[in-house]
Formats: C-alpha cells, sequence, structure tokens
C-alpha cells in the first residue's frame, strides 16, 4: 500500500470581474495531478515558478481548499482516508501524521521562542506530557547534530543553517508518517546547504523517511529524491526514478531543464541548447500540450490534442504524444 | 594580457563603524576587468561581493564607507579617474554611474519604478548620458528594448513593469544598464531570481551583448554553475578579501586555495548519483564584526598549518596574476620553484 495516493487533483482559482462579480475565467494553478509516495520514498516535485508544485504540497496540507480529486493518505498500517474530501475538523487529529519543513529558516521560528520550547511545541499541542518531551527533544536535537544547550537560546543566537536544522527538528518530532519539504535548502549558502542536504539524506536512512521535496533546483533534487515528477502549467509531465529521469528524459520539457542547468565544469561550457519562449498563463494556456509553443518537436497533434500522462514500463510516466519515437538527451 | 584594462582596483577597503564596532567589509581587494572579458566574482553571503560592486558605483550604504584602496577607470587614458576620489555626489559619479559603469540588480523591480512606463524609465537613462531630443531617446529606447530581446518593442514601451514577466523585467534591466553606453557592467547576482530556463536565456544575452559591444563584464554570483558557464577569469572571496584568482579552468581543474576546494566539492551536482553526499565544510561564515585573527578561512579550514595561519595573515594575490591567499599554497610554490 502507498503512504500517499494523489489522483486526479485539480485546484483552480475564479477569475471574478464586473459588477456582479460573475466568474469569466479560471486559474488552473493545479490541473489534473496524480501521483504516489511509498513508504520511506522521497519524490521530487520540481518545475518552474508559477507551474504549481507549491500548490499541490498545500492541498496535500489542506491548507488549500481543493476543487477535485482525491489524496488517499495512509494514516496506519490498515486505514486510509481521503484528505480531499474530509471535513476540516477531521482533517485536524491527521495533521500529526503529516508534518512540513520550510524554506526561509529566518521567518518560520518564532524569535520569541527559546529553541528547546519551538522543537516542544508541537509535543505540547498533541498532549505529551512535560517530561516525555524533555527527552524528545534531547533526543531531536542529537539527530539533527545540534548541541543540548540549544535549547535554552533564542533562534537568532543561530545561523540559517543551524535554524532550519531546528525547523526540522520540529518537523520529526511527532514521528510524522510524511513530511513535505518546500525549498527546504533554497535560502541557504552552498557550505550550509551541503550540510542540509547529507543532514536529509541521514534521516532519510535512519529513520526510513516518506517525504514529498517540493524543489526547483535540479542539482539539489538529484542528490536527495528517489523518483522525480516533473511539472509544467499546473500538470505532470513526467515522472522517473531519478537516475533514469537526468540520464534519459522523455519528455521534450525535462529535456529543455535538465540542459538549462549550468554545470560546475567549464569545459561543458556552450554545449546546451536554451529553450526559446517563457512559460504559459496557467489562466490562459495553450490548447493542445501547454508545452507546444516552447517545444522543438511539437508537430500539429500537440498543437489540437492534449496528451495524457501515461505509463510506459520501469515505473516511468510521460504525456507526450511524440515520447516514443523522440531520442532525446539527458546529462552525462 | 592583451586586452584594454578598463578598471583597476587596488587594496579596497570598506568599513561600517557603528556603536556595536568597526565591520570590516572589505579588507583590501584588487582586480583588473578587462574589456571583452568576464570576471566572475564568487561567494558566499557576507563575503564582500556586492559591497565591492557598490563601492565601484559609489553607492555603499551608510554608514559604510571607504578607508582606503584605489579604482582606476580607463588607467592610462585622458579618460583615466579614480572612484575612490571622486564625490559619490558630483557631475562626474553620476556620469560614471549609469553611464561609463553600467549596473545589473538581481531583481529589476529595485532598479525600476512601479509608476512610470519602462519606456519612460529607459528613455530618462538614455537623456541623463546623451544630448539627445526625446524623440531621439524615445528611439533609442526602442533600440535597445529590440537589442535585449523584447518581442514588440514599440508597444512594450508603453508597459509599466509589473506588466512583465520576471524574464522580461530583467531584460528591461539590462537594456537600463545599456541605456548610458557602458564600458563596464556589474551584474549582481543577475539570474538568482529567475527560473533555469529564463536564466539560461538572461545568460546567453548578457555574453551576445558583451561581445558585440566588447563590454567588461563583472558578474556576481553565488553559483559555481553560472560561473562555469560565463567566466573568463575567476574571484573567489570570503570575508573581504579575495582569496583566489585565477582563470576560469584553473579555478574548477586545479583550486589552489583551501576554501575554493571546499567550495566546488559541496556544490550539488546535476551530475550526481543517486543519494550522493556532498562534502561539507565545517561551520559557518563568521560574521565579518568577528573577523578571525591571521588568515580569516583558518578556523574552517583542513589544511591549516598552526600557527602560521592563526596570527598571520597570508599575502594578498597579486593583481594580474594568479594565485591564493594561503600559506600552503605559498609554501609548496616555493618548494617548486
Amino acid at each position: 500500500m502507498n503512504l500517499l495516493e494523489v489522483q486526479d487533483l485539480k485546484k483552480h482559482y475564479p477569475i471574478r470581474a464586473g459588477l456582479m462579480r460573475r466568474e469569466v475565467g479560471r486559474v488552473r494553478a493545479v490541473d489534473g495531478v496524480s501521483f504516489h509516495i511509498a513508504q520511506g520514498e522521497t519524490l521530487a516535485l520540481v518545475g518552474e515558478s508559477g507551474c504549481g508544485k507549491t500548490t499541490v504540497s498545500r492541498c496535500i496540507l489542506r491548507a488549500l481548499t481543493v476543487t477535485s480529486g482525491a489524496i488517499r493518505f495512509a494514516t496506519s498500517e490498515t486505514e486510509t482516508v481521503d484528505l480531499a474530501t474530509l471535513p476540516k475538523r477531521q482533517v485536524r487529529p491527521l495533521r500529526r501524521h503529516i508534518q512540513m519543513i520550510f524554506q526561509d529558516p529566518y521567518a518560520s521560528l518564532n524569535p520569541r521562542m527559546m529553541v528547546g520550547d519551538i522543537i516542544a511545541e508541537p509535543l505540547k499541542v498533541n498532549g505529551v506530557p512535560a517530561a516525555e518531551r524533555r527527552d524528545r527533544v534531547a533526543e531531536l536535537l542529537e539527530l539533527v547534530q545540534m548541541p543540548q544547550s540549544a535549547r535554552i537560546r533564542f533562534p537568532h543566537a543561530f545561523s540559517g543553517g543551524q535554524r532550519q536544522r531546528v525547523g526540522i527538528a520540529r518537523a520529526l518530532a511527532l514521528n510524522p508518517r510524511l513530511v513535505v519539504a518546500d525549498e527546504p535548502v533554497s535560502a541557504l549558502d552552498v557550505s550550509v546547504q551541503a550540510q542540509i542536504i547529507n543532514l536529509l539524506l541521514d534521516l532519510q536512512d535512519r529513520l526510513g523517511l516518506s517525504m514529498l521535496f517540493v524543489a526547483h533546483d535540479l542539482s539539489v533534487v538529484r542528490h536527495v529524491s528517489d523518483r522525480v515528477a516533473v511539472m509544467y502549467v499546473g500538470r505532470i509531465v513526467e515522472v522517473a526514478p531519478t537516475d533514469t529521469l537526468y540520464r534519459a528524459p522523455l519528455h521534450p520539457y525535462t529535456e529543455a531543464l535538465l540542459a538549462a542547468v549550468p554545470a560546475p565544469d567549464p569545459s561543458r561550457r556552450g554545449r546546451r541548447r536554451v529553450a526559446q519562449g517563457e512559460v504559459a498563463d496557467p489562466a490562459n494556456p495553450p490548447p493542445g500540450c501547454a508545452f507546444h509553443p516552447r517545444c522543438p518537436y511539437a508537430v500539429d497533434r500537440c498543437r489540437i490534442e492534449r496528451p495524457e500522462l501515461t505509463p510506459t514500463g520501469s515505473g516511468r510516466y510521460v504525456s507526450c504524444h511524440r515520447a516514443a519515437e523522440l531520442d532525446l538527451v539527458g546529462v552525462r | 594580457m592583451a586586452d584594454r584594462t578598463s578598471l583597476a582596483v587596488r587594496d579596497l577597503a570598506v568599513e561600517f563603524r557603528s556603536e556595536q564596532g568597526v565591520v570590516r567589509a572589505l579588507d583590501g581587494v584588487s582586480f583588473d576587468l578587462h574589456a571583452g572579458r568576464t570576471l566572475g566574482v564568487v561567494g558566499e553571503s557576507g563575503c564582500g561581493k556586492s559591497v565591492t560592486a557598490r563601492s565601484i558605483l559609489r553607492i555603499v550604504d551608510r554608514p559604510g564607507r571607504i578607508t582606503a584602496g584605489r579604482m582606476i577607470l580607463d588607467p592610462g587614458t585622458p579618460r583615466e579617474v579614480d572612484l575612490a576620489q571622486l564625490d559619490p555626489e558630483s557631475k562626474e559619479m553620476r556620469g560614471v554611474r549609469g553611464g561609463r559603469v553600467g549596473l545589473i540588480f538581481q531583481e529589476p523591480m529595485t532598479a525600476l519604478s512601479v509608476h512610470y512606463t519602462v519606456g519612460n524609465q529607459i528613455m530618462e537613462a538614455v537623456l541623463q548620458h546623451a544630448d539627445i531630443s526625446k524623440a531621439e531617446a524615445q528611439n533609442r529606447a526602442i533600440e535597445l528594448l529590440r537589442e535585449v530581446g523584447i518581442p514588440r518593442p514599440e508597444t512594450r514601451i508603453s508597459a509599466y513593469p509589473f506588466e512583465l514577466s520576471g524574464g522580461l523585467r530583467q531584460r528591461v534591466g539590462i537594456a537600463m544598464a545599456l541605456a548610458g553606453d557602458p564600458e563596464i557592467v556589474i551584474a549582481d547576482e543577475p539570474t538568482t531570481a529567475l527560473d533555469v530556463t529564463t536564466q539560461a536565456q538572461i545568460l546567453s544575452l548578457l555574453r551576445r551583448l558583451q561581445e558585440e559591444k566588447n563590454i567588461a563584464l563583472m558578474l556576481i554570483t553565488h553559483d559555481m554553475g553560472v560561473i562555469a558557464e560565463m567566466a573568463d577569469e575567476v574571484a573567489v572571496m570570503y570575508l573581504g578579501r579575495v582569496v583566489e584568482f585565477a582563470p576560469v579552468e584553473e579555478v574548477f581543474s586545479e583550486p589552489r586555495h583551501p576554501y575554493t576546494r571546499a567550495l566546488l566539492r559541496a556544490v550539488p551536482s546535476i551530475l550526481a548519483t543517486p543519494r550522493q553526499r556532498l562534502s561539507t565544510i565545517g561551520g559557518a561564515v563568521p560574521h565579518p564584526g568577528a573577523r578571525p585573527s591571521g588568515c580569516p578561512f583558518h578556523p574552517r579550514c583542513s589544511e591549516q598549518l598552526g600557527a602560521l595561519c592563526t596570527e598571520q595573515s597570508p599575502r594578498p594575490v597579486p593583481p594580474g596574476r594568479s594565485g591564493a591567499a594561503c600559506f600552503k599554497v605559498d609554501q609548496s610554490e616555493a618548494v617548486t620553484a
């Protein structure tokens, strides 16, 4: 049984205009997204800004009301709930199972609370007795490689990397079944980023953490994720095991994304092709395949008929009419 | 080097004095910019890369102040001038800022006003540095927008910045930087706020404009990939000093300074193997107000030589030469020499 199964998830925002605030259109921020996360697995959701990756994560956390679709989440070995349709009141007790790691370690920690209290907060809310809380905080500080003395200090005494460790400890306090990390290292300096990436790799190994890793940085994603789902204008265009996706992409957008990343190697300079044009507007997506205006391989069919995400074997999915005939270039 | 030197920065020091004490943001920085070449300046936050850019343009925020050093624009020519000696408010300095030296910001909205159309703003920049009519300035603005690859420039000059995407806004930012027909362009993290496919477009635009106009480009970034893609020479900065200077191939193939080596190993790579761990540098960049004694990198350095590194300051890299400010490198070079 999968830990999480998202099926045909949609999140539309109405565009209203006129005196009667009539709906004149819709921003299709997320428009039919399906994927799953297995127990102990890290799935990365990647794409450029506005592609809907953060909206998907917020739907899973039920920070947003879902327009349609299902989010089936296994609350235990035997029980599954649909987070998309569950009444708000019943979502609340489930929140302990899904925790979040935020992007900005400066904004996500209360500056007036001591680090020990920040980490203990979710335990307190869930009625864990004080003595147990103390032991658990000590355990968590050790887990994220912070000194025990941090407990009685305030966040401002710590660097960005250490604050992010505190944020991770807080997210893990209740032993969540799923961790949603939205750009957890993108605000950090290179040397600190490396420390946090290694910490996440450690935690995956030690705790068998299941994670939805939302990110735009394809290099970071290659280090930490087991599988990758690539999003473009509200839809998933390709899903594959990480190494396969990077070596042999099946969707032209994946190819373009990989080609755009500058590799830290001057001998590879000038070898890449640059995708033309800009990301389509989700309020007014092009007909057919949303990527067709930028796609060097587009044919007439791509301009008319929208491709569906289709399995191609070995755990791969792609939504491209020409996937079977194209021979796309990955990295290395 | 055969290329004309456009700017020679020597021993530049900048301090921020406050009640909490003195913060030395730049501590003896030297380098040259050459026409038609790109100097990549790389380092983590607080290393002084942005302060260097702001010093050249004399827009260092209060209470920051240049305490030593020279910044000679067009050395050895009749137009030679030491920017460090100019009054930041003077007419001459205003002619340099946006004129002989253009600036591209990370977030183009910092450079653009929300109240005026992009056409108006580019025209104003053009008129500030050229004695021409308004109609001519408008034509020039359209021309500039076309040069930076903005489709339908005749209609786009009446757009407001908020009506444009991030990528188009950065193109307008580049057009603004080019309005004064600069010989030097300083780009401070020009693609950091952009998506990866847009970043690739902007970088190739910068490359093309530089070649066409023979501009000396100073590209400030924290991204080693962008450095590898764009730079001819690289200055690696740490805590207000240039700790290594070398041609880009050398920096990546045989980095000299332990910090450069550690930094390169810490960069996540698009070529990584699954679950590949990164080497890390212990600790974090210290606050510039609490600068360590001796070599500023010694508390995090895995190769430090004891008292030498903790007590004495390594010699800076002489401008125009490749090298590293590091006692270990000095020793190994003395052995091979």
